[in-house]
């Protein structure tokens, strides 16, 4: 298979004071695969996130999505050129209501109302959401405002999607649910980076796994491999993953 | 006007209506200026609106805007007697420059940051104007006096024309209004509202999006600044540059309802009478009794209806449906 290279990321390091919270981190994302980031608290997985999207300016390295020099762009303009993303702690905007909301994210591919709601309502019915539609953002419950954001990033209509830990915080039952949405979207050819705490879906739903721990990338590989390195277990799996592997 | 249900659109009317043939009815010169200064200061509010309610951005500095607006088309007039109309316009384009360039620099600033700077901001302009010989300074400037005509914007005998005009304002104003609203501009006021973040990541371009509202916001501002102007004949910069006129926009918007178009309007119905009336009644003893009032309302208001006075009629009028 000779696929695109949909993001590629070289020599990535962002400095807090004198703490890496990157350094050095290479990896690359192949068009419709995707690739998990995991590592334990503080490992620097959701800097990484900010650096790539242009929430943070980077210290140094080399960012390319699709061929085209995305380092140090503002967030908005990578939006546009077809990042979307979400955030850990979850971002809706709480006085529209769930419709809105997926609109606010239509509009930027829409200038009038009425073709972005159109869009935005056939992203719900994909979503599993249209029933809540008329809902404010407070009224939702986390799963479901975990599922607005991840449907307003979808209306933005990114050629990848980086979800940062959308699984954190939820029941087995809506685990399931958001794996299947997972699926679903993949399934429409979209590439994605999932940053996830929740092993059994990262081994589930993943191509290929990134490691990082204390700012750098310790491993990368197929889910197995990863999850049967000695250096992944004792940074951040611990050893009951032994057994499960 | 799909947004509006048949039945707004019908109270509306009624509203307007009843507002056309006020003058006709009332004759008496004191209800008649009350009426002036609400469809003023609701102007004032829907334009403060714009930036504050719809965008986020709490500004206690719209005295600047309307105070550049009244000195634009009056210098104008004194100087090069140019027609007060062009002034209007003249000075909608000064205040909204002047907008952008202190706009830009204050795009990161949020929540009570952005009003801190607002305020120091309008103070610097009040205590530059109060300086500034070229306008007479503190001295203020006195409008020369043309004959009366629409064409000269200038009613000596009556204040029935200043009535209609304002109101003509207000409307223009509430349209602007509407279809900020209702656009893709108002879906990005109100995500930059609830933060940049989440703004950014839908792909806005928060500081163009945040120099649109301040920039339209300071343009109004400054028409209801060149009436004001035109309606007195006299101004200088403790009478249209007061951050007393600044809190009081804020204060009415705030009350009528922030975020929804006709909020400010509600406002100033209720706050303008009443501050008029208590200032005719009680005279320089009675200064401040308009002030008691509104924190006595605002409270009961932010306790009890924090979608201000819009938001309680509003529910009340789901419930009749």
């Amino acid at each position: 298979m000779n696929k695109a290279i949909c993001l590629d990321v070289k020599g990535m390091t962002k400095w807090f004071g004198g703490l890496a919270a990157n350094q050095d981190i290479d990896f690359f994302i192949e068009e419709g695969e995707i690739v998990s980031i995991i590592g334990p608290n503080g490992a620097g997985k959701s800097t990484l996130f900010n650096c790539i999207t242009g929430f943070y300016k980077p210290n140094s390295g080399k960012v390319s999505f699709f061929g085209r020099d995305i380092y140090r762009m503002r967030a908005d303009k990578i939006c546009k050129l077809g990042i979307a993303r979400t955030f850990q702690v979850v971002q809706v905007i709480s006085d529209m209501t769930v419709l809105e909301n997926v609109v606010t994210g239509a509009l930027l591919r829409f200038s009038r109302i009425g073709p972005a709601t159109d869009k935005a309502l056939e992203i719900l019915a994909f979503t599993g959401l249209i029933d809540k539609k008329s809902l404010l953002g407070t009224e939702l419950t986390i799963a479901d405002k975990k599922r607005l954001e991840v449907s307003m990033a979808l209306a933005t209509q990114p050629r990848l999607l980086m979800l940062d830990e959308s699984m954190a915080g939820l029941t087995p039952v809506e685990l399931r649910e958001i794996i299947a949405l997972i699926k679903k979207i993949r399934g429409q050819g979209m590439t994605l980076v999932i940053v996830e705490h929740v092993m059994e879906a990262v081994m589930e739903i993943s191509d290929r796994v990134v490691v990082l721990n204390s700012g750098k990338k310790i491993m990368e590989g197929a889910p197995k491999e990863v999850c049967s390195s000695p250096d992944v277990i004792q940074a951040y799996l611990g050893d009951k993953y032994r057994v499960v592997c | 006007m799909k947004n509006l249900s048949l039945r707004q659109i019908t109270v509306g009317l009624a509203v307007l209506v009843l507002l056309l043939i006020f003058p006709m009815v009332v004759t008496q010169i004191f209800p008649l200026q009350v009426m002036i200064l609400v469809f003023m200061y609701a102007m004032l509010g829907v334009a403060w609106n714009i930036m504050g309610g719809y965008a986020g951005m709490f500004s206690f500095g719209q005295a600047a805007f309307f105070g550049i607006g009244a000195y634009t088309s009056s210098f104008l007039l004194m100087t090069f007697h140019v027609n007060p109309w062009i002034g209007l316009i003249a000075g909608g384009v000064v205040a909204a420059l002047v907008a952008a360039a202190i706009g830009y620099p204050c795009s990161n600033l949020r929540g009570h940051y952005f009003a801190i700077a607002s305020i120091a901001f309008a103070e610097i302009v009040r205590v530059h104007f109060n300086n500034w010989t070229l306008v007479n300074a503190a001295e203020g400037i006195s409008l020369p006096m043309l004959d009366e005509s629409f064409i000269n914007f200038m009613f000596h005998n009556s204040k029935v024309p200043y009535y209609y005009i304002m109101l003509a304002f207000l409307i223009l104003a509430l349209v602007v209004c509407y279809f900020v609203a209702t656009s893709k501009m108002g879906y990005y006021f109100r995500a930059i509202r609830e933060s940049h973040d989440v703004a950014e990541v839908l792909g806005v371009n928060v500081v163009r999006y945040r120099l649109i509202a301040i920039m339209i916001s300071a343009f109004l501002s400054a028409m209801a600044g060149t009436f004001y102007a035109q309606y007195v004949l006299y101004i200088d910069p403790e009478s249209v540059m007061l951050l007393a006129i600044s809190i009081q926009i804020v204060l009415l918007s705030m009350l009528g309802g922030a975020g929804s178009i006709m909020g400010p309007v509600i406002g100033a119905a209720v706050l303008i009478p009443i501050a008029e009336v208590t200032r005719v009644w009680l005279g320089h003893r009675g200064t401040g009794v308009d002030m008691l009032i509104y924190g006595f309302l605002i409270t009961i208001i932010s306790v009890y209806q924090p979608q201000g006075v819009w938001g309680l009629l509003s529910r009340i009028g789901n419930r009749i449906k």
